[in-house]
């Protein structure tokens, strides 16, 4: 299994979850974990996926993923599990 | 799962401070390129470096998309060519042309290791290297050189000091018309070591592998983000500045690992170092501000700066399986935006650089002084600076650009991670001409009876 953590924030919209979740389902991303919460008005979400279906590769995904925020307004970061580990964990 | 302030943690750093990955260096062992004949010699460079370095670009960008750090820079770094110049003798500069072909080839941004370790004598090469320094550097864009006239063990080569002195002058005026860039790539090191991933001064030392992937961390902005949140006692600053540390040599660490097992080679080392950049928010100088002085410069700052130091080295230490290079706070002045401000506004002085470069890495780093500096007083500036590294067996290093044709008040500039500095003042009241003059060897000090 490939882990890769897609994070998404920006401001609380309609139908975020939604679009994010579509977009995986598009690349035959699975999605093992999501993590959400909306602080005032800023929509923070993680979600825990696996990449290792991915039909397309890894820089279009990521590029593409940063597209769909950018157009939703939001930020939208792919990135290997293994950084947020390597940091935070011992 | 992964805690969501964890994540929100590292993409900040990222994102908002500066965090990334300032250097993946490939060291190459050029030993067995060497050649009686130069030009043999100079294409077995090229063809070396070429096949083992042929995807380390690709390789970091790749890491980079994938971990979403950025990785600033990819370097190579290769045995220093004085010893290939022993073998086949000829024009050095032949070298560094067939190295500058390899570099654009390979789409590296330096490579570094135009180099002689000449701490205790010259022997076959290294004079002839030396001399062609200057050309050189003038003839190439994107090669790197650095000589090594003293080490704890060796004492120091005060011929070569002498040398080196007037070998910095003529680099400067060789490339006057491109703000002297050319010493702007040189380093004369005391102590150099030889699994440096940082340039100008990297090169890859003799008892290194064949190949191997070193790693330089960056994160000024990260530390100084941190200590922004900081209110407690001088104990706390150095407990955030660790935590801080160990986070960021984290990534140094997964980086480098990954890095070395994609390209088939030994992982060699990371380098634990605050390395700050021209960029507003990525300066070594603003977190001593932070920590409570005034200006960079002022009294206070060797000591913070030795706090800062050491709290680096404790975070990182752990953080990595093999700690090596300089490791340390940099402090090159035309390449941190704090230091610059500092420098320019004359709260920073030469001398007080050199009280700092007693406590951290690496010495007299990206100064820009007066053009009509004579030879003998860069040569003492060198011999004052190999002497704070050789008794407190570390490295010290000195880079200074002579501003050939300019006055105190003008600036240099350099462009890109190089950054820009004003001239400053250096004591020309009274000459050390005599005392270089003498030559010989300052024998090495007690320090170095280990044993």
């Amino acid at each position: 299994m490939k882990k890769t953590v897609i994070s998404v924030m920006g401001k609380d919209t309609v139908g975020i979850t939604a679009r994010v979740s579509a977009a995986c389902a598009e690349y035959n991303v699975n999605i093992i974990d999501i993590t959400q919460s909306v602080l005032q008005d800023m929509f923070v979400m993680v979600m825990l996926t696996d990449i290792s279906g991915l039909n397309c590769n890894f820089k279009d995904f990521s590029e593409k993923m940063q597209a769909l925020g950018s157009a939703m307004n939001l930020e939208i970061h792919v990135m290997h599990e293994d950084i947020f580990n390597s940091m935070h964990r011992i | 799962m992964l805690n969501l302030n964890d994540i929100l943690e590292t993409i900040n750093m990222i994102r908002q401070e500066n965090l990334d990955i300032r250097t993946i260096t490939m060291g190459i062992s050029l030993l067995d390129c060497a050649d009686s004949d130069i030009d043999v010699s100079c294409e077995k460079v090229y063809n070396k470096i070429v096949r083992c370095a042929g995807k380390l670009v690709k390789t970091g960008e790749d890491i980079e998309a994938e971990y979403g750090i950025p990785i600033i820079n990819k370097r190579i770094s290769v045995t220093p060519v004085s010893m290939l110049v022993a073998v086949s003798g000829g024009d050095p500069v032949k070298y560094a042309h067939a190295l500058q072909r390899a570099a654009d080839t390979v789409g590296v941004n330096f490579i570094g290791g135009y180099s002689a370790l000449v701490q205790k004598g010259f022997s076959a090469g290294d004079v002839e290297l030396i001399k062609s320094i200057p050309r050189a550097l003038s003839e190439t864009t994107n090669i790197c050189s650095s000589v090594n006239i003293g080490s704890t063990k060796a004492g120091i080569n005060m011929d070569a000091v002498k040398l080196m002195g007037e070998i910095v002058k003529e680099s400067a005026i060789l490339t006057a018309d491109r703000d002297c860039i050319g010493p702007a790539k040189l380093v004369v090191f005391c102590n150099a070591p030889e699994d440096n991933p940082f340039m100008a001064g990297a090169f890859h030392g003799v008892g290194e592998p064949d190949c191997v992937i070193h790693v330089g961390v960056s994160g000024p902005g990260v530390v100084y983000a941190a200590l922004k949140k900081c209110y407690g006692d001088l104990g706390a600053v150095a407990e955030t500045i660790k935590r801080t540390a160990f986070k960021i040599t984290r990534v140094g660490q997964l980086v480098g690992s990954e890095a070395a097992r994609r390209l088939g080679v030994p992982f060699g080392i990371v380098d634990l170092s605050l390395a700050p950049t021209p960029a507003v928010g990525d300066s070594v100088a603003r977190i001593l501000e932070e920590i409570g002085l005034g200006v960079c410069g002022t009294h206070g700052t060797t000591a913070a700066l030795a706090m800062l130091n050491d709290a680096v080295k404790k975070g990182g230490v752990m953080a990595c399986n093999s700690v090596g290079g300089l490791s340390g706070a940099f402090i090159p002045v035309s390449e941190d935006e704090g230091m610059i401000a500092a420098a320019r506004s004359g709260d920073l002085k030469i001398e007080k650089l050199e009280a700092m470069t007693a406590v951290c890495s690496v010495g007299l780093d990206m100064v820009v002084i007066p053009g009509d500096t004579p030879a003998e007083v860069i040569s003492a500036i060198i011999a004052d600076e190999a002497a704070i590294g050789m008794v407190n067996s570390k490295t010290t290093a000195v880079r200074v650009i002579p501003a050939i044709g300019k006055k105190a008040g003008e600036e240099l500039n350099f462009g890109g991670l190089l950054g820009e500095g004003p001239i400053m003042d250096v004591n020309l009241s009274a000459s050390p001409k005599k005392f270089i003059d003498r030559g010989g060897r300052i024998p090495a000090p007690m320090q170095s009876l280990k044993n």
